[in-house]
């Protein structure tokens, strides 16, 4: 398989660098070679978080190019636009139809008229945080809910037993239950 | 960690950075079990001279820093590669190309090595992080110099399968002996001049080594091509994306070793091509050095680089692309065309909800006379100097506020509020207090007490009554010690009680000696964990 590159972007504390772990597992769990690559420090306190994930038969980079993109996953909605030079014309646009607004934050409606222009019909537009909000409530689940989602409608080359395997695998007993739960609900969404 | 865990280190020292912290902080969990010590280091001077008595203990010792606190520990790791190590050592160094989480400088810290003369690996994937630890430490046991690991912030922050052999382990830990060694141990004139002649030895012997090493290897092409490409660290994988893109296949040298150069493998590598692109980040070391081979070599050869590639910020597969295809005099071919960029307010990092500092920085805003000068320091109060508050006038390196701000209030009379955080205060804020006082200026410090080094991750500080592996200390107090450093005006309080902040600062302000508040609430963030984790809640205790 060619390398298959991921941008997964969102908020600092929207539980980011656990879904890119859950990610990396399921890639190594159906065979592939992974590489991602994230930023920490200053994204704790509440900045953009840009992470990368490739994987393939064997990958080079850990780092998407721009333009390159196959899907790129947003939590949030600013996020996703800030990042659009990765996609290209057929890249799948995921994303969480919710805003973390700072002074200066863009209107929703404008932010998703200019990714409708963007990713045109590739766009996947999920209320995912009030989806997990309302079934599970836990708002923090809806980076698993999109996993699910991406998965169950074919926008990730990975099998579900494969994501489960590493959700079982790398999420604590305690909160376990409530994220197979996140990630199946999209089966049925 | 895990390549010296199973090189079998005994001693772990350090200061939490980014990208380096985790490397402490996964010590902290394994260390008490594997029967290895790791501590947190009141900052990363203390942390290297921690090991370096480790070592002449006989340990092996890994300290790990961030890129400036190569700077800070500067001062004795130099003595350092004259004196030798006994028992082998590896320092890990996180530079930070771009400064994604780095506020003071686009530091090179490979440049250490010509300073140092200590040998520095650079390692490009987590599989090389893991496999240079060891080689470090075999580097180091050979030859009994310390051995420098630098790694960027793309290959650090990197998750990748890693095969490891992960051999059982059989840690010393405290248990060295130091035997007297003054005449190795001592750098003292006319001995250091000596030591200097006995490093440079062990230089040409390593230089052998290297040219040996599999840590440098040409990636050979089918057929003889006159054109080549030199690489290290990240850039390596960036020059193999950019030259499968492309459809090319051009011999590549990738070093592994950054100091010493394998020179013979180089020479061998450059002779016979027309052109070389030479791909690393930040500074031209090594464009230089190999233009330097090529001129000692007498060979022809035309040697590319940073007038391919920017000097500032990291490399990227596009930025090698276009160099690649310059080198072979191509046009870089049209990739699937990049969505059109869109122009999207910049997210700066705030302040979290709920973070103490909330209640502080408005209060010193709203009462400081106009004309205040505000000093500015590393951590989370480094935020004072964003939006809403836009209160920082100068912002350098840890510590740094202190002698700063002594400085404008001595040079120019005017009004100063420094601001410092608990963590940054104990690493190098205290000489710059004691010397405030000493040569009376009149500063008003205001420490921002969270209880933890909260920036980096929530490491453990002296402050707060817990050392990295979880022994409970006595916490020491910011107040008693400038008390004990001759500040004779001090509040302690809690910020939440914002008219008592108040009244102090403005009181404190009339001064004409140094003081000190110190404004005293747990990091909000480690607040909510402690509330939800009854585990945590019993590790910390009452901070």
């Amino acid at each position: 398989m060619e390398t298959f590159n991921t941008i997964i972007t969102g908020v600092g504390g929207q539980g980011i660098i656990t879904l890119v772990s859950i990610l990396d597992q399921a890639c190594l769990l159906q065979g592939y070679d992974v590489k991602s690559s994230e930023l920490h420090g200053l994204s704790q306190r509440g900045g953009s978080v840009i992470t990368h994930i490739r994987f393939g038969k064997k990958v080079n980079s850990p780092m998407v190019s721009k333009g390159q993109a196959d899907l790129i996953i947003g939590l949030e909605l600013m996020e996703i636009l800030r990042d659009a030079d990765f996609a290209n014309i057929k890249t799948s646009f995921l994303v969480n139809k919710i805003s973390m607004q700072f002074a200066g934050h863009m209107k929703d409606e404008e932010i998703i008229e200019k990714l409708q222009k963007v990713a045109g019909k590739n766009l996947h537009l999920v209320p995912a945080s009030d989806i997990c909000k309302e079934k599970l409530q836990k708002e923090v689940l809806s980076g698993v809910y999109l996993l699910g989602y991406a998965v169950y409608n074919g926008l990730l080359p990975l099998k579900p037993e494969s994501v489960l395997g590493a959700i079982k695998e790398l999420v604590p007993e305690k909160y376990l239950d409530m994220n197979i739960k996140a990630f199946n609900l999209a089966k049925t969404a | 960690m895990q390549g010296a865990l199973d090189a079998g280190v005994d001693f772990v020292s350090g200061y939490p950075g980014c990208p380096s912290a985790e490397i402490g902080e996964e010590f902290g969990k394994i260390a008490k079990e594997n029967g290895i010590y790791a501590e947190w280091s009141t900052n990363e001077k203390v942390g290297l001279e921690a090991a370096i008595g480790a070592s002449f203990s006989g340990l092996k010792t890994l300290v790990n820093m961030k890129s400036f606190g190569i700077n800070v520990c500067s001062d004795s790791l130099f003595p350092l590669a004259y004196t030798g190590t006994k028992g082998p050592m590896v320092i890990f160094v996180g530079d930070d190309p771009s400064c994604h989480s780095s506020a003071q400088s686009e530091q090179d810290s490979r440049g250490y090595a010509y300073l140092s003369k200590i040998p520095v690996l650079d390692p490009s994937s987590p599989q090389e992080c893991y496999d240079f630890t060891k080689l470090g430490f075999e580097i180091s046991e050979k030859f009994n110099v310390p051995v420098i690991l630098r790694a960027t912030t793309r290959v650090a922050h990197q998750k990748a399968p890693v095969e490891y052999s992960g051999r059982p382990h059989s840690a010393k830990a405290t248990r060295g002996d130091f035997v007297k060694n003054p005449h190795q141990f001592c750098t003292m004139p006319p001995r250091v001049m000596e030591m200097k002649e006995e490093l440079l030895e062990k230089l040409e012997k390593i230089k052998v080594f290297a040219d040996k090493s599999k840590a440098n290897r040409i990636d050979r092409c089918r057929r003889p091509i006159r054109t080549g490409i030199i690489a290290s660290g990240i850039s390596y994988f960036y020059v193999k994306e950019a030259m499968e893109m492309l459809g090319l296949d051009l011999p590549v040298l990738k070093l592994g070793f950054f100091y010493p150069l394998p020179e013979n493998l180089i020479a061998k590598f450059i002779k016979g091509k027309k052109n070389i692109l030479v791909a690393e980040e930040l500074d031209p070391y090594l464009e230089k050095e190999i233009k330097r081979i090529a001129k000692d070599t007498g060979t022809k050869v035309e040697i590319h680089g940073k007038d391919f590639l920017p000097e500032t910020g990291e490399l990227n597969t596009e930025k090698v692309l276009v160099a690649v295809a310059k080198i072979i005099g191509k046009k870089a071919p049209a990739l699937k065309k990049s969505a059109v960029a869109v122009d999207v307010p910049r997210r700066t990092a705030r302040l979290c909800e709920g973070c103490p500092y909330w209640f502080i920085l408005p209060t010193i805003k709203r009462v400081a006379p106009e004309g205040t000068i505000f000093g500015g320091d590393i951590g989370c109060n480094m935020m004072a100097g964003l939006p809403p508050h836009n209160i920082q006038d100068y912002l350098f390196s840890m510590g740094a506020s202190m002698g700063i701000s002594h400085g404008v209030s001595k040079a120019s009379g005017q009004r100063v509020i420094s601001i410092i955080g608990d963590g940054t205060f104990f690493h190098s804020g205290i000489p710059g207090l004691v010397n405030a006082v000493y040569n009376k200026s009149n500063p008003l410090i205001i420490v921002l007490d969270n209880r933890i080094t909260a920036m980096t991750g929530h490491q453990q500080n002296p402050g707060m009554g817990k050392t990295l592996m979880g022994a409970d200390i006595q916490q020491i107090k910011i107040e008693d010690v400038a008390k004990a450093c001759g500040v004779k005006h001090i509040k302690v309080l809690d910020p939440k009680n914002m008219p008592e902040l108040e009244s102090a600062i403005k009181e404190f302000l009339q001064k004409d000696e140094v003081s000190m508040i110190i404004c005293r609430r747990v990091c909000t963030l480690l607040e909510r964990r402690l509330k939800n984790n009854p585990d945590l809640r019993e590790f910390y205790g009452n901070i």
